[in-house]
């Protein structure tokens, strides 16, 4: 097993993550709110589908090295599970489903002949006879059949569970929120489980210009949106919330230097200091190609140090606005009725401060979420966000940005990256939106 | 044949009803915040609407005027305008009376103005709506309605913004607005209750003298008892979205007979109360609690470019008092006046800028750092505002507990959350209020919580800011008792500040009157309210509105 810097930090942000929700839950008057996210239909089907994606990015996160392929290229357990997708390329671009590929070429028959004509794909659909006459039935009855082995898995699990905490916590399946949730997760099952079966047979989301399975792509470019999205706000939450509430605490000097700090670093040009730092750690690695002798160590190098620089450049915003919210917070009476009690500074800040700004770091960091995923996009453009063998949404949107240009329009893998890309940021949405609520005890029950 | 006034008014006016409201209900949702209420205004009177704070007498005037938030749901069986039915009128043609016939003054003179619009344009926007003035015509319209509210240099004063006039002054633009477009009826929905009494009793005088010359109807809405019976021909008592009492003022007050409108009367405060008051007995060569020497709090006023310190404002100005144990002095003042600022500064939450300050034999303001921290028990405050002086992120028990958290690390959980269960026995509040967060509990239930934070780190004195500006009157009375029965019970002293007179009546010992941060009277307080000798604190208690006899 290996494991990359990425990986390190993604292992411990759940870690950190699961010994909060642990310590969170032990509290008493915390139960209040953890209930009210149980009881929230879109919080828990939001945290559903998040989940779902976490386990993908957490599956991409355990790397080894391959024993099959003579390279001894490293590869994740998702790589390892997915590789009927991995290796079955085409030549070039085929559309979803398709048999064929999606440009006319000059073909060979067995004959000898020389034909004018869209070739066969290689896998896609290449177990059918006559495709023409048997491709839309083939799909469907693929399609029921998987969905039918999802339906049966559902069907398993909801059985296991319905034994073991049936008699104890009815809950868990009268109420109207965890029906919702039962029938999140049987359509999530099913449905991945018929896009499984199906992508063993064909290409579901097409495949792009150099033949590579789109539906693949996009899976992979789970994880990177993923580690963009929380190693940057991982960096940039702290700088904003101590810089922010010290500003806006503490005033005079303390706000000066760090209103100065923030407007030098606004004033420069993010890219720029972006592309500098990309291209250091390119220059370091060259320097150094005894320690980064593969593929991919070198693209996770690139992504740490992307995720680091992004975080470094974007933490102004967010400690702008807590700023002018904790210089509000400071003149409410209770901070005063505090201070009167010779409760120490630090105490203020932590017990009184924190908590009532908390609200606009949720909001922000998964607003921010999105723009860091397009941001990668950007990047790409101009060649200093991930490395270009990284797969990543912003990439598949680069890509894309020519072959909306075709005609005619090769749509998959911008959609495809589209489809991923806005459940992952909706369901985070939604759930920031329920943690914000349940948290704020002056909202009704 | 003896008619009451009531009586006589109905003679003479059977069919001069301007407004007629049968059957009004509002609902939100399933509560019902109006239900069922009736009542007439008849032209040319003033019609008072009293009430405690939620018992829906604001809705009561938003709904008659189609103001209020979708979701609510007016009903009435009928609502008439000089006969002619507002409830029939489509919502397009509802903005002639909406202004015009019925003009409308809120309480907060600050935030009812547009603070970039300049007084004059907003007054004019208001009569180009209702009239067809022409550009020549509109100014000295304008100019013709500041001198009506009695704006001084209404040529001035028309093209400046809200926020260089005074609270008072923007009260009367707000006036002038609702006058623009002439109504038959003026609705003034507590329209002094941010004011001070001396601009409380301006602003009244102007209203009385308006209704004089142009013989408009005043719906006044108040929960203030004592200033209604100074204005109102009729009132009408609500409680809880009903109308419990309605009658003329005089016949009101002489036999009120609804039980809550005996328990209001009964809650007003009085400024006889302080004559017959019992001295406490103090031993007068024991040394002071507090003793204050010039104590002085100045704000630099920097100009230039280089922020030169050119003068200062004087917050407060050389001040000195003393303070007994076990006793309460009143800082009396209006706003502005600097007796927040005193407090603040007494419990160092502002720095000052000179004089002693001597609590319990320590000099607070000389400490620094830990020393200050723990020595700060000494002397706590409890806020006017109960919505804003409590964390609302924080459990009641956590809020009560943060102050032996902070000075008494020691202490273990167990026994802190006895103290809390004691602290909140003290203040009348139940054991199981320590779960709950503060927004489930009303304004007077905050300010007992409060009362028992400051108590949890036995203070030996207690500046009160204000603690009962913002509650209704039966809850000020409540406070006022459990104030004194905790001086009784624990020997704890009061600093009061307020700008109620009535209020200082009850519970003072002795007054300190601040005007523009200086003491300019001190004494005892039935001498101060009943033989006052500074001419300023004379005009304070003239502004009093006191109820009439």
């Amino acid at each position: 097993m290996i494991i990359l810097w990425t990986d390190t930090l993604i292992y411990l942000l759940v870690i950190a993550i699961s010994l909060a929700i642990f310590f969170i839950g032990k509290q008493p008057q915390m139960r209040r709110p953890i209930k009210k996210i149980g009881a929230s239909k879109t919080g828990m089907i939001s945290l559903v589908v998040l989940i779902f994606f976490v386990i993908i990015g957490l599956l991409d996160s355990v790397h080894f090295k391959s024993t099959e392929s003579r390279t001894h290229e490293i590869i994740s357990l998702l790589d390892y599970w997915a590789k009927p997708l991995r290796e079955q390329g085409e030549k070039t671009y085929s559309a979803p489903f398709s048999t064929q590929l999606y440009s006319k070429e000059t073909m060979t028959a067995d004959d000898g002949t020389t034909q004018w004509g869209y070739p066969r794909l290689k896998f896609g659909g290449a177990h059918l006879q006559n495709p023409e006459a048997e491709w839309k039935m083939d799909v469907f009855t693929k399609a029921l059949i998987g969905f039918g082995k999802g339906a049966g898995l559902f069907a398993l699990l909801f059985i296991f569970f319905w034994i073991t905490l049936h008699k104890n916590h009815e809950h868990f399946f009268a109420n109207p929120t965890s029906k919702a949730v039962w029938f999140v997760l049987f359509t999530l099952i099913s449905k991945t489980y018929m896009l499984i079966d199906l992508s063993m047979y064909y290409h579901v989301f097409g495949t792009d210009k150099v033949g590579e399975d789109v539906f693949y792509q996009a899976i992979k470019s789970i994880r990177t949106g993923l580690v963009i999205g929380s190693l940057t706000t991982m960096i940039m939450l702290p700088l904003a919330i101590v810089f922010g509430i010290m500003a806006g605490f503490f005033r005079g000097w303390v706000d000066d230097v760090i209103q100065y700090i923030y407007t030098t670093l606004n004033s420069i040009p993010s890219v720029l200091l972006i592309a500098a730092s990309i291209l250091m750690v390119q220059v370091y690695m060259s320097n150094h190609a005894e320690d980064f002798n593969s593929l991919i160590v070198r693209s996770d190098m690139r992504l740490l140090f992307l995720c680091l620089i992004l975080g470094v450049t974007s933490w102004t915003g967010l400690c702008r606005m807590l700023r002018a919210e904790t210089l509000k917070l400071r003149e409410m009476e209770y901070v005063q009725a505090a201070q009167a009690l010779g409760v120490r500074r630090g105490a203020i800040l932590i017990r009184h401060i924190l908590p009532n700004v908390m609200h606009i770091v949720l909001i922000s960091v998964v607003l921010d979420f999105s723009g860091l995923v397009l941001a990668e996009a950007v990047l790409s453009y101009i060649n200093i966000g991930v490395d270009p063998t990284t797969y990543s949404w912003g990439n598949m949107i680069n890509g894309a940005r020519l072959e909306m240009a075709r005609d005619p329009v090769v749509w998959w893998s911008l959609l495809a990256s589209f489809i991923f890309m806005f459940s992952l940021v909706l369901a985070a949405n939604l759930f920031a939106d329920t943690v914000r609520n349940a948290f704020d005890p002056r909202r009704a029950d | 044949m003896h008619l009451t006034l009531d009586e006589q008014i109905r003679e003479n006016n059977v069919d001069n009803k301007l407004l007629e409201v049968k059957g009004l209900t509002v609902a939100f949702k399933k509560d019902k915040v109006v239900d069922d209420i009736s009542f007439d205004i008849f032209a040319g009177e003033t019609f008072a609407l009293v009430g405690e704070s939620g018992s829906g007498k604001s809705i009561t005037a938003l709904s008659v005027l189609r103001l209020l938030p979708n979701n609510a749901k007016v009903s009435a069986n009928q609502i008439l305008l000089n006969n002619e039915s507002l409830l029939s009128i489509p919502e397009y043609d509802f903005c002639k009376i909406r202004g015009k016939r019925i003009g409308l003054i809120f309480q907060d003179p600050m935030s009812s103005l547009n603070p970039v619009m300049t007084i004059g344009e907003q007054i004019a926007e208001v009569m180009k709506i209702h009239f067809d003035y022409s550009k020549e015509e509109l100014t000295p319209a304008v100019h013709k309605l500041l001198e009506q509210v009695e704006i001084p240099e209404p040529q001035r004063r028309i093209n400046e913004f809200p926020h260089q006039l005074s609270g008072g002054q923007r009260q009367r633009i707000m006036i002038a607005i609702a006058l623009a477009g002439k109504p038959e009826l003026l609705i003034a929905d507590e329209p002094t209750t941010a004011l001070d009494v001396t601009i409380q009793a301006q602003i009244l005088e102007l209203l009385k003298t308006i209704q004089k010359k142009t013989g408009m109807s005043l719906w006044l809405i108040s929960h203030d008892l004592a200033l209604v019976s100074t204005m109102a021909d009729r009132i009408a008592v609500m409680q809880k979205g009903k109308v419990v009492e309605i009658g003329s003022t005089n016949h009101f007050f002489k036999q009120a007979k609804h039980p809550y409108s005996l328990k209001l009367l009964a809650a007003l405060p009085s400024m006889d109360s302080c004559t017959n008051k019992e001295l406490k007995k103090i031993d007068n060569n024991e040394t002071p609690l507090l003793k204050v020497e010039s104590f002085k709090v100045y704000y630099p006023i920097r100009k230039g470019f280089f922020k030169r310190i050119v003068d200062h404002v004087r917050a407060v100005d050389d001040v000195s008092f003393e303070l007994k144990q076990g006793s309460t002095l009143a800082l009396v003042g209006e706003s502005g006046c600097g007796k927040t600022t005193l407090g603040k500064g007494l419990v160092n939450l502002i720095p000052t800028t000179a004089g002693r300050v001597l609590l319990n034999g320590i000099e607070l303001n000389q400490l620094n750092g830990d020393e200050l921290r723990q020595k700060r028990s000494v002397i706590q405050i409890v806020f006017q505002d109960p919505f804003a002086s409590m964390n609302p992120r924080m459990l009641v028990g956590d809020i009560i507990a943060e102050g032996i958290k902070a000075l008494h690390s020691d202490i273990n959980l167990v026994d802190r959350q006895q103290r809390v269960a004691n602290l909140l026995k003290q203040v009348e509040l139940p054991e199981s209020s320590a779960l709950r967060y503060p927004h489930e509990f009303s304004g007077g239930q905050r300010q007992r919580i409060c009362i028992a934070r400051a108590l949890a780190v036995e203070p030996k004195l207690i500046v009160c800011d204000e603690p009962t500006s913002a509650l209704d009157v039966s809850v000020q009375a409540q406070i006022i008792e459990l104030l004194q029965k905790l001086q009784k019970e624990q020997g704890v002293s009061y600093l009061f500040i307020t700008h109620n007179l009535a209020v200082v009546a009850e519970i003072a010992d002795e007054v300190a009157v601040m005007h523009k941060g200086k003491i300019v009277e001190h004494g005892h307080v039935e001498q101060v309210l009943t033989q006052p000798q500074h001419p300023y604190t004379q005009s304070l208690l003239d502004a009093v509105p006191v109820l009439a006899d």
